[in-house]
């Protein structure tokens, strides 16, 4: 839905609860994408015990979140994981994750199947298994389409497959509408991040200009395409996209990662974004009183943006694509459609690019296909 | 019973919060969330919050508004209602 202006401003300063809530469950993973949001790999020691995770759910439930967003790592390698899941839906908080479908095999498929508000999204990073396993490792393609051919044996129902942007996969995007339509699955696209390890693959793989205007005429023909709100920079291009096209970081989203740390949104996780942990006091504690959200919640800056037409349209884009590619948060997003990112990156003399503050990674790389 | 459309909204039956809806206020009035068709809704007044609660205590929609809603702005509810129906949040008990 397209939210109005006022709408839209009393959403700027925040709401009582969060709309959308992530919780990476575990920094945990059997896959080493090379984009990762989360620089994921292996699991930490100090990640939630099953009761904490048990009792965030709780609260989540008394603050009326009405769904969470699991990811991680890989949720689904957490022990708990069923248990987990099982007490949100219970609690009449729905649930949707994410996964690389690895651990979906038949029984899986059919324990999945049973349980009502749930909603899953299987990523591949490409229509086909050389351009996905590109960037997310030898045979995870055919991973990913097995767990979709168990889901639908098992009569899941609708489905997501999720796929970030890239210069391949946005090439691909005919094909990606094809597989979903033969699975009778929904198709979700989201924005390729330099979050993470992403930030170390972000100038390759980003969309080019054109590729995104492309990629924004191909929405817009499809409103039944999930986007998550990703591509709101884009709708400076016109007709906005459906969506509440804002950042909604510390405002209508945040994550908390696996240690129960809070951050503004799941592609900030850094400590310039860290609001809090919600072991100190809570999660509605932090939601409501961190001074990293309340200072969110204030009017933004457009900074160099202000004297741009479109401001209204793309309020400047997003502040995770600044801050890892380098720029202040008042410059353009470095995806503008108008190209002011690509002017103001090329104005640094010097660029300097936080690197994420956790990684995960481990340190000995998997070994991934290279096509 | 299939939604219905604006024009078909029926105000003298008997509506309700539907029971897949969850509803959380918010300072510009609510948010409702449909667990089945995963739609979020926004109401933008309070006063509209207040209604929807009080569907399901009166034998219609029409007699809800008339006993919360000033006169002149009647029509506005029932109109803000019918949307609500379209999209699944309210449904007939």
């Amino acid at each position: 839905m397209s939210a109005d202006v006022t709408l839209r401003d009393r959403f700027e300063r925040g709401l009582a609860a969060p709309i959308c809530l992530t919780w990476e469950l575990t920094y945990a993973c059997n896959l080493a994408c090379t984009h990762c949001l989360s620089s994921s790999g292996r699991r930490d020691p100090k990640e939630l015990t099953t009761p904490e995770a048990l009792g965030l759910i709780d609260e989540i439930a008394a603050m009326q979140i009405f769904y969470i967003n699991i990811g991680g790592g890989e949720p689904m390698i957490r022990s708990d994981f069923f248990q987990i899941i099982e007490h949100a839906v219970d609690r009449h908080v729905g649930v949707k994750f994410s996964t690389n479908g690895t651990r979906i095999d038949p029984v899986v498929a059919r324990r999945l199947a049973a349980m009502d508000y749930l909603d899953i999204q299987i990523s591949i990073d490409g229509a086909d298994a050389a351009t996905s396993d590109k960037i997310r490792g030898l045979g995870t393609y055919d991973q990913a389409r097995r767990a979709m051919d168990n889901l639908k044996d098992a009569n899941f129902g609708q489905f997501k497959i999720s796929v970030v942007m890239t210069r391949d996969s946005v090439e691909q995007l005919d094909a990606f509408e094809e597989l979903a339509r033969g699975y009778g699955a929904e198709l979700r696209l989201t924005r390729l991040r330099p979050s993470g390890r992403g930030v170390d693959v972000w100038d390759q793989l980003h969309p080019t200009r054109q590729q995104n205007r492309d990629l924004y005429y191909w929405l817009l023909d499809r409103p039944n395409v999930l986007t998550g709100d990703s591509f709101f920079h884009l709708s400076a291009l016109g007709t906005p996209l459906d969506g509440l096209n804002l950042c909604g970081a510390g405002r209508v989203v945040c994550l908390i990662d696996p240690v129960g740390n809070v951050y503004a949104c799941p592609f900030v996780i850094h400590d310039e974004f860290l609001a809090g942990n919600i072991r100190a006091a809570g999660f509605d504690a932090v939601w409501t009183n961190s001074e990293l959200f309340r200072s969110l919640r204030e009017p933004g800056n457009p900074g160099a943006c202000g004297s741009c037409g479109s401001y209204d349209a793309c309020r400047g884009g997003c502040m995770a694509a600044k801050f890892f590619t380098g720029l202040e948060l008042t410059d353009p997003d470095p995806e503008c459609v108008f190209g002011h990112g690509e002017t103001a990156l090329a104005a640094k003399r010097v660029e300097i690019r936080p690197t994420p503050s956790p990684d995960h990674s481990r340190r000995t790389k998997v070994i991934l296909g290279t096509r | 019973m299939s939604a219905p459309t604006l024009a078909s909204f029926d105000a003298t039956a008997a509506w309700q919060l539907s029971e897949q809806v969850s509803l959380r206020d918010e300072s510009f009035g609510a948010l409702a969330y449909h667990h089945g068709n995963r739609r979020l809704v926004f109401l933008k007044s309070r006063e509209l919050v207040e209604v929807v609660r009080a569907l399901s205590g009166h034998e219609s929609a029409r007699a809800t508004v008339a006993a919360l809603v000033p006169e002149l702005q009647r029509s506005n509810y029932e109109a803000a209602l019918a949307s609500l129906a379209v999209s699944d949040v309210l449904n007939v008990r």
